[in-house]
């Protein structure tokens, strides 16, 4: 099932078009890496698909349904969005971080209720960060912080989960450890949208790919169709070389020198 | 925000509230109890007990006079106008995401000031002294956030205090040429003495024209307590979680602005109480809304309560409250200052 289908998009800002021509297709339970050089449009393509900037050409549906039609609310209900994680002012709980999930599923003027607070303490366990509900934010790892982000999405209960290089700030463990907590959630059938600069991270936990270079998209489809040393060349701009494991099978991609 | 030493013990968040309160309590009984006719908590009750059931109570005359016409309306407006000042200093820091601005520096206060200097220069009523208190803060912070909007090329904050002094150095400058037009004899002297901040001359008819819009905006920042945490955040980060920003960022100011306007129209310019309580109040309970705004009210109400029993009481003559919350508030905010360059991006 397609949760979120982009066809003909332009995006940017008002009188500064980033990237255009772009077609996007999602489907349930699946991964959707967005790779390209800094720069390149990634993250404007994201806020644009979140309905956080409006699309300046072509349309976006969220479980068929336009995007300029849903409300806030409606948008927040459907598409949860991971930003990068940026310090927080303020020394929120994680528990209370992962309560303003609930944003989108509270009255105005009302309290979370019990069954939100349920949610968000569901959400703390899935992510498996729970023994940190009551400390601050910020005084959590970098690690730690985008997990309690990702759990805040969860809490949303989104069928889409949108994330703005999801470890980007992460050292090398981490990385790992919460790319495999953030793609568990493929299983219950939550479509994945992430951006990454690094191949290897798509090649790596991605199912498809669409490869974005100056906003115009130079390739799209299964990351073993889409991702080669000649694509991502070409996509860099700089000489890239591929390494395979032959027992394994699995690819790796080094930087040219 | 940093130092939440206080805050992550759980038992001392939640019994913050409390502590707010206890020492609001405390700070009434010394208010009642210093000054030419020491009152104790009990005659107030005793005649406030009178009021209500239409005895007469047993208490002296004049310290009945002192409790309903003279000190009873003082106390009261240096409650509400304690607590409006930290209310809207809160709702400022979360708003702007900086727990370093206050009314004072978003020019809030500056165009309430100008906006009521410009009614007493008129000779017109209280109510009317207010609405221009209210439409002079709106103004001025509405200019300040467009400004700071505009301008925000490298870092948005930096810029956001810059036009809020600039705004307020305007603002002064138009307080400044209201005084110079003003009646050099009549109204000149009030207006100085006024926008220094006091409350000595309270009239128990004052308190409906200050309590109205204190209740009023402390009240809608409270049934948006859940909103405004998550106004706190970055926008876009807000609206992907289904925050309509917009709309809910104007009530916010509105009615931060109400509040202060109110209290700048009864109590002229008090600083450093709606900078520095919040931070009090995020010390004990932490920065959730919900318990923070009743704490900041509490404490800004306790503290403002304490500093005018100083005022009327450690010299012969009234000291400008203005002038106390100043030697007060600067070292905290200096203290404050230096531990933002360690904790605060």
């Amino acid at each position: 099932m397609t949760l979120l289908q982009a066809d003909a998009l332009a995006f940017g800002y008002p009188g500064r078009e980033i990237g255009r021509d772009l077609a996007l297709r999602l489907a349930a339970g699946e991964a959707l890496a967005l790779l390209g050089p800094n720069g390149g449009g990634k993250t404007t393509l994201l806020k644009t698909l979140l309905g956080l900037l409006p699309a300046l050409d072509g349309t976006i549906r969220v479980e068929g349904r336009p995007l300029a039609d849903l409300t806030a609310r409606e948008r927040a209900r459907a598409m949860a969005y991971v930003p990068q994680a940026a310090a927080s002012a303020f020394a929120f709980t994680a528990r209370a971080v992962v309560l303003m999930g609930r944003t989108s599923r509270t009255g105005l003027l009302s309290a979370p209720s019990r069954a939100d607070h349920a949610a968000a303490e569901a959400a703390l366990h899935r992510m498996g960060i729970a023994h940190l509900a009551e400390r601050p934010v910020t005084r959590l790892s970098g690690g730690e912080r985008q997990l309690v982000l990702v759990a805040r999405a969860l809490a949303q209960e989104p069928r889409i989960v949108v994330l703005d290089e999801p470890t980007a700030s992460l050292d090398f463990g981490n990385q790992g450890r919460v790319m495999a907590e953030i793609l568990r959630l493929r299983a219950d059938g939550l479509g994945l949208l992430f951006t990454t600069h690094d191949p290897n991270q798509a090649a790596r936990y991605a199912d498809r790919a669409l490869l974005l270079r100056g906003g115009r998209p130079l390739a799209a489809g299964p990351v073993a169709e889409v991702l080669d040393a000649a694509a991502l060349s070409r996509l860099y701009g700089a000489p890239v070389e591929e390494v395979r494991d032959t027992e394994s099978g699995a690819r790796a991609f080094l930087p040219g020198r | 925000m940093s130092g939440i030493a206080l805050a992550s013990t759980r038992a001392v968040r939640l019994g913050g509230p409390w502590l707010a309160l206890l020492a609001l309590v405390l700070a009434a009984a010394l208010a009642f109890g210093v000054g030419r006719y020491p009152v104790s908590l009990l005659d107030v009750a005793r005649v406030l007990a009178g009021r209500l059931t239409g005895h007469a109570p047993d208490v002296a005359p004049a310290v009945e006079a002192v409790i309903l016409q003279i000190r009873g309306p003082r106390i009261a407006a240096a409650i509400l106008v304690g607590a409006a000042l930290s209310v809207a200093g809160t709702a400022f820091q979360g708003l702007f995401r900086n727990p370093l601005v206050s009314p004072d520096i978003l020019g809030a206060s500056s165009g309430a000031a100008l906006g009521a200097v410009t009614g007493i220069w008129l000779s017109l009523g209280v109510l009317a002294i207010e609405g221009l208190a209210f439409a002079g803060g709106l103004g001025a912070v509405a200019c300040v956030y467009a400004l700071g909007t505009a301008l925000s090329g490298r870092d948005p904050v930096l810029v956001l205090v810059l036009a809020g002094i600039v705004i307020g150095s305007l603002l002064g400058a138009g307080v400044g040429l209201i005084k110079y037009l003003a009646d050099p004899y009549n109204q000149l002297p009030a207006m100085t003495f006024w926008l220094l901040g006091s409350l000595s001359g309270t009239h128990p008819s004052d308190l409906l024209p200050l309590a109205g819009p204190v209740i009023l905006g402390t009240g809608l920042l409270l049934l948006l307590r859940w909103r405004l945490d998550v106004l706190s955040l970055p926008d876009e980060e807000a609206r992907s979680l289904g925050l309509a920003t917009g709309p809910l960022r104007i009530a916010v100011v509105a009615a931060a602005t109400l509040v202060t306007a109110a209290s700048v129209a009864t109590a002229g310019i008090v600083g450093w109480v709606g900078l520095v309580v919040p931070h009090l109040a995020r010390f004990l309970v932490g920065p959730g809304f919900g318990r923070l705004i009743p704490t900041a009210a509490l404490l800004g109400a306790g503290t403002l309560l304490v500093i005018d029993t100083l005022a009327r009481t450690v010299a012969p003559v009234e000291v400008p409250l203005g002038i106390l919350t100043a030697f007060v508030g600067t070292p905290i905010f200096l203290w404050l200052l230096a531990r933002a360059e360690r904790d605060w991006s």
